[in-house]
């Protein structure tokens, strides 16, 4: 298009007129965005605040619940179930660190040693996204059950005595002990481990690692120096992914775990659908969802990642 | 510390580099003197550096040794040899300041208290204000200016420096270059410089190796490079040749006399890259800029001796200091010449008849079974 300029005293071209395009233009974010407020307010933030109105409320199913300000129903419900807290943050953290463990040594050899296999690897790493969540996790009753072949041989390696010091498994028995929910878990979650930590370390120019080697660092410490430091965001948006939702969880702890090993999402599973105490199972959601908050706070500060956001 | 600097010599024996059955280097064998700058010159993919990544370590020769001072370092990593790279890309550290970036060799090797060395480098590269600063916040230049200054305060034997100056601009590259050579006269270590780019290799180096195909077509200090190419391709790749192919029709006193089609042309023998026997061809070359172009009217009084040759004006570009004029002649259809603009004759325009004469001198003969366009189409690459 060619701008003319008019002659003065000839009227004003016919059309939207020139200073109308960057307002409406200036509106547009807006209108990208609404969608996405839409759906957080309808989906998100109505049922916190319901929720919210739903945990300082006093009743009962048959007399209806009407809000009184009930603060002590926190207080109750930390008290009476701070063991199931515990174990939520313990049995998402090991899950979490295993996760990292397993998945950062793949995360590595796909985004700098697979070459041409990259993509067949990456796929087979969401591969079991194909099958349903509770398909998979029934699985691992079968793959754990007493008796089986792969507690035989971790009974005869000598692996059941050390878990069973810490802790974890009792007996000749991997079912329905921790160390089967965090197995469940560390199963069910690595994947959301894995393809941040790929995609950070993917990001990384090889010529860093060169560089590194050619200013004498031997291999294991252009890793600890270079590598690693530059794969921190994927690093923190890893464990903040499997930590998160691992801590809420509650389908393994049910399907894998015993009544010794339920979790904190066990107990607000069965308040909400079996005991129908409301007021309760909302609390203790407020709780978890605090206790997430200020341990996802604390480790971003102290892994200090500018960076991931 | 560790004595580093004893030896800079770098010696390539037989050494060559093969990629499944693509031969990336071929076996060569190349000195690199103690405290020289040398440039390894050569258009992409010519295995320039690849022979570069091959002396610090990142590549691993097929065949052959690599020797620093004397000491055979070809099974070394290079975190382990005494040679420190500055890459094309700088390669800094995005997660460490500049300062860090400096210190990182000197760390590697235990060093403690690096902060006087670090001080005084980045002051060498004149970036004492940026130490605290991230890399993605200095320009290209600054960025470049770094990863030298984290090379060099190792005090490496060798520094090598693959295309470093490639992502400037030209003003900028101009001014990296002066800069270069000045650190490089001042810390006294040895450069091996990689460049496509042939003024580039000119002005900063003391010694320039000519590569194409894998291969060194030639050796030598740039002037000598410049004036008695051996070979088609680095009378092309280095500068503008005009090639002549004649027949050869005598030697005597030291001179060779050709015929190349109406023109009679008189050389040194000494000038030939290859002996030269009567009635076998051969390739006359003679630089744009040693022809004097005269108007055909003007031809009677022109100097004897001189080799000369007659020809139509195709074409011609003024460029300010000069004229480059394109010359349709018998000998060679378009022969280039440049002409400096000091008085200019207003008849010199496409279509005028000219006479074009040169001191024999100034002529070099190639083997004429060499690919006369060799070099030739070779454009500067971007990246």
């Amino acid at each position: 298009m060619t701008v003319t300029e008019a002659p003065p005293g000839s009227p004003a071209p016919a059309g939207p007129l020139p200073r109308k395009q960057p307002v409406r233009r200036k509106l547009v974010p807006y209108w990208l965005l609404l969608p996405g407020i839409l759906w957080l307010l309808v989906f998100f933030a109505l049922p916190l605040v319901y929720q919210a109105s739903t945990s300082v409320q006093t009743g009962s199913l048959e007399e209806g619940f009407e809000v009184t300000w009930h603060f002590r129903t926190y207080r109750d419900a930390l008290g009476e179930y701070y063991p199931q807290f515990l174990r939520s943050v313990l049995y998402a953290g090991t899950a979490t660190t295993l996760c990292l463990l397993l998945g950062y040594p793949l995360a590595y050899l796909i985004a700098f040693k697979a070459g041409r296999w990259r993509n067949l690897l990456l796929v087979l790493v969401i591969a079991p996204f194909f099958t349903s969540f509770l398909i998979r996790t029934l699985a691992w009753k079968t793959i754990l059950a007493d008796g089986g072949p792969v507690v035989d041989v971790l009974s005869t390696i000598g692996f059941l005595d050390i878990t069973g010091r810490l802790g974890m498994t009792e007996g000749n028995r991997v079912l329905a002990t921790p160390l089967a929910v965090v197995t469940g878990l560390t199963y069910n979650f690595l994947p959301f481990m894995i393809l941040p930590l790929y995609t950070s370390l993917e990001r990384i120019d090889p010529r860093l690692h060169e560089a590194a080697g050619d200013l004498y660092a031997k291999p294991s410490t252009v890793f600890r120096k270079v590598t690693f430091p530059l794969s921190m965001p994927g690093v923190v948006s890893g464990t903040l992914l499997t930590f998160i939702p691992a801590s809420g969880d509650y389908v393994n702890a049910e399907l894998l775990g015993s009544t010794g090993t339920r979790m904190v999402g066990n107990v607000i599973q069965s308040q909400f659908l079996r005991v129908l105490d409301y007021p309760t199972a909302a609390a203790l959601s407020f709780i978890l969802m605090a206790v997430v908050l200020i341990v996802v706070t604390v480790y971003i500060r102290r892994a200090g990642t500018e960076d991931l956001v | 510390m560790t004595d580093n600097t004893a030896g800079g010599d770098v010696r390539l024996t037989g050494i060559s580099k093969t990629y499944g059955s693509f031969t990336a280097v071929h076996p060569l064998d190349l000195t690199v003197p103690e405290g020289s700058f040398f440039a390894l010159l050569g258009a992409s993919g010519c295995g320039k550096t690849t022979t570069l990544r091959m002396i610090a370590g990142l590549e691993d020769p097929t065949t052959g040794s690599v020797f620093l001072g004397g000491r055979d370092v070809t099974g070394l990593p290079p975190y382990k040899r005494p040679v420190n790279t500055v890459f094309q890309s700088y390669a800094l550290f995005p997660h460490l300041t500049i300062q860090e970036n400096v210190a990182f060799g000197l760390r590697r090797r235990g060093i403690k208290s690096v902060q006087k060395q670090v001080d005084e480098m980045l002051e060498l590269v004149q970036l004492g204000d940026k130490a605290g600063h991230r890399p993605h916040r200095l320009s290209g230049g600054q960025q470049q200016r770094v990863a030298v200054a984290r090379a060099l305060i190792n005090h490496p034997q060798v520094l090598l420096l693959d295309e470093p100056l490639g992502a400037l601009d030209l003003k900028l590259r101009r001014q990296m270059q002066r800069e270069l050579k000045r650190i490089q006269t001042e810390v006294g270590i040895t450069f091996v410089h990689v460049t496509h780019d042939q003024e580039e290799a000119m002005t900063m180096a003391d010694e320039v190796a000519v590569m194409n195909g894998g291969r060194v077509e030639q050796l030598g200090a740039p002037a000598d490079l410049y004036e008695n190419p051996r070979t088609t391709f680095v009378a092309n790749f280095l500068g503008t040749s005009n090639l002549i192919e004649a027949e050869v029709a005598g030697a005597a006193d030291g001179e060779v006399v050709v015929i190349a089609a109406d023109a009679v042309l008189r050389l040194p023998t000494a000038r030939c890259a290859t002996l030269p026997r009567t009635g076998g061809k051969l390739l006359v070359g003679v630089r744009p800029e040693k022809i004097s172009l005269a108007h055909a009217d003007d031809a009677g009084g022109m100097a004897e001796g001189r080799n000369r040759c007659t020809g139509k004006i195709a074409d011609s570009g003024f460029i300010g200091a000069s004229t480059q004029f394109v010359v349709d002649s018998p000998v060679c259809p378009e022969l280039e010449v440049y002409v400096q603009n000091v008085e200019r004759d207003p008849r010199l325009v496409p279509g005028a008849e000219v006479v074009l004469h040169w001191n024999p001198e100034h002529t070099f003969g190639l083997d004429a079974a060499m690919d006369i366009d060799a070099g030739t189409e070779t454009v500067e690459e971007t990246a």
